[in-house]
């Protein structure tokens, strides 16, 4: 009959609850009434329930967390909620994490970065930016994560907690905020900035086409109804221009990571030439063991190689800039998948494509803090 | 190279099974990407060997259920912005899959690579014959462009016939 006591017998005359599965009903009821045995419904669909606190769940994970602790990271979140976030890691965390505000989008939403450091006074660092085409949403997904990251390893002395000794992180979550709030809110598949130039018919320009290297080569678009459109000029998108304006007045980045799904790639410059980098064989054995790292976790299969070669020509494109600015670890990442999925990866690859890509990272900023230049 | 044709290419595939990882298939192709500007789709030739994975019950399970519903199917956006599809609807997505196909090698050449980014809209249309059809409006991303664009496409399917984009 497969009956499940939830409070069990205890002795004469104390009541017991059962939960009876459908099928087992009629003959239970029969039996009890057979054999004087009184009894009242407590719950008449068990079931009912259970969707509804699924329903229930679902929906609050959604809702505003109290807590770092508490924070959703296995799903996909807003803006509201992912600025919220930084808010409650920078309170939790006051010794180690602040806010920078870097500019202000075209829609003047603020564009934040995030700083995790030890002391010292402008210390060598680490550039980690996610979500600079709004589409890729595992990118900016995998940021939160990748913050709270750091604070654990940090708390724990563990992982990063030695490259916090000598360096600082700078990581910018939501890099294109406008993007990333239209593709809530009006177009899923929105990629560049939502900014409208004199002359331009069309919205938006390609956040990495737009920096100031090989700029409007080859490998980009002039025309502003593109994805690819490259914009009227170098740095003439704010998101761009204020990261550009960061990193010259710090001066002392070492390692420059820029994150993008999806495609499962590892890339270093040129896109918009075919001359090799000067430190392409370096660059290339990094890689190599990046993606070794990568892919001990779960597997997942990554391809590397310079961006020319590996993906396509693509010319203004910001690693392409920040390599010549002499930051000699410039790297890209195209996240998971393949294809199947796309930009509509499913938020329970959120966790694991983050754990992952971290492993990766982390091989590239230990190799920035043992080879300092 | 191939003199006042195009180019052909001689692959080696790997077939994997989506629905059962473990389960792969070798394949050879041939495939002729015409010369010029005329735009026509690269003839492809394909042999399969081995065997696929028999899916007579599972497609019965999902005819009988379409033809079963009072109203016809309509759906949007599949997957959701989140990356999730209802499991009845799995169907529905893995069929999209099959129709985007024929879309994207009608449209290829040696400079674009598509994928499927979302099905867009799906509309069935009863017949009066034994097949289902299904409307579709499917996103096709372009990895080169990195365009992504809406494409119409009609398929009919049968459990035993299989799959077919209709030409109407």
């Amino acid at each position: 009959i497969q009956l499940d006591f939830w409070l069990a017998p205890r002795g004469l005359g104390l009541p017991v609850d059962i939960r009876v599965p459908f099928r087992s009903l009629q003959a239970v009821k029969a039996h009890l009434e057979a054999n004087g045995v009184s009894y009242s419904i407590m719950i008449e669909d068990v079931q009912a329930l259970l969707d509804e606190e699924q329903t229930e769940m679902l929906r609050s994970s959604r809702q505003r967390s109290l807590d770092t602790n508490t924070f959703n990271y296995e799903a996909y979140h807003t803006i509201d909620e992912i600025y919220n976030f930084m808010d409650m890691l920078v309170a939790e965390n006051p010794n180690l994490v602040t806010k920078l505000e870097i500019g202000r989008s075209t829609e003047n939403r603020p564009l934040y970065v995030l700083k995790f450091s030890t002391g010292g006074t402008n210390r060598p660092a680490i550039w980690i930016d996610t979500g600079i085409h709004s589409r890729e949403w595992v990118t900016q997904a995998s940021g939160v994560w990748f913050a709270k990251k750091i604070v654990q390893d940090h708390a724990n002395n563990e992982g990063v907690a030695s490259i916090l000794e000598t360096m600082d992180i700078f990581l910018e979550i939501v890099t294109n905020p406008d993007g990333f709030a239209y593709t809530h809110s009006k177009n899923r598949m929105w990629r560049k900035t939502r900014s409208k130039h004199p002359g331009a018919i069309c919205v938006g320009v390609d956040p990495n086409r737009n920096w100031d290297a090989g700029f409007g080569d080859a490998g980009a678009s002039g025309n502003s109804c593109t994805e690819t459109y490259h914009g009227p000029y170098p740095n003439s998108e704010p998101e761009v221009k204020s990261i550009v304006d960061f990193v010259k007045s710090h001066g002392n980045i070492k390692a420059f990571i820029s994150i993008h799904s999806y495609s499962q790639l590892l890339l270093y410059p040129y896109g918009y030439t075919e001359t090799p980098a000067p430190d392409e064989q370096e660059l290339h054995e990094l890689s190599a063991k990046a993606v070794a790292a990568l892919s001990s976790l779960y597997g997942t299969k990554y391809k590397y190689g310079s961006i020319i070669t590996t993906i396509y020509r693509a010319s203004g494109s910001t690693v392409d800039w920040t390599y010549n600015q002499g930051i000699k670890y410039s790297f890209t990442f195209e996240l998971r998948d393949t294809g199947r999925y796309g930009f509509l990866l499913p938020a329970k690859q959120i966790v694991p494509t983050a754990e992952e890509t971290w492993l990766a990272l982390k091989v590239i900023m230990e190799h920035a803090r043992d080879n300092m230049y | 190279d191939i003199d006042d044709e195009g180019h052909k290419y001689y692959l080696e595939l790997e077939l994997e099974d989506v629905l059962d990882k473990d389960s792969t298939v070798s394949c050879t192709a041939e495939v002729l990407y015409h010369l010029g500007s005329r735009a026509s789709a690269p003839d492809v030739q394909v042999t399969v060997h081995g065997e696929l994975r028999s899916t007579q019950e599972a497609d019965k399970e999902f005819y009988n259920w379409i033809r079963s519903l009072e109203k016809e199917l309509v759906a949007e956006n599949i997957p959701d912005s989140h990356g999730n599809i209802p499991p009845e609807l799995e169907p529905i997505h893995l069929l999209a899959w099959v129709a985007s196909g024929y879309v994207i090698w009608q449209n290829s050449t040696e400079n674009t690579k598509f994928h499927l980014a979302q099905v867009q809209h799906v509309k069935q249309v009863k017949r009066s014959d034994e097949d289902l059809q299904f409307d579709f409006v499917v996103l096709l991303h372009e990895m080169v462009s990195q365009e992504v664009l809406p494409w119409e496409v009609t398929l009919l399917w049968h459990p035993q016939r299989g799959a077919r984009v209709s030409q109407s």
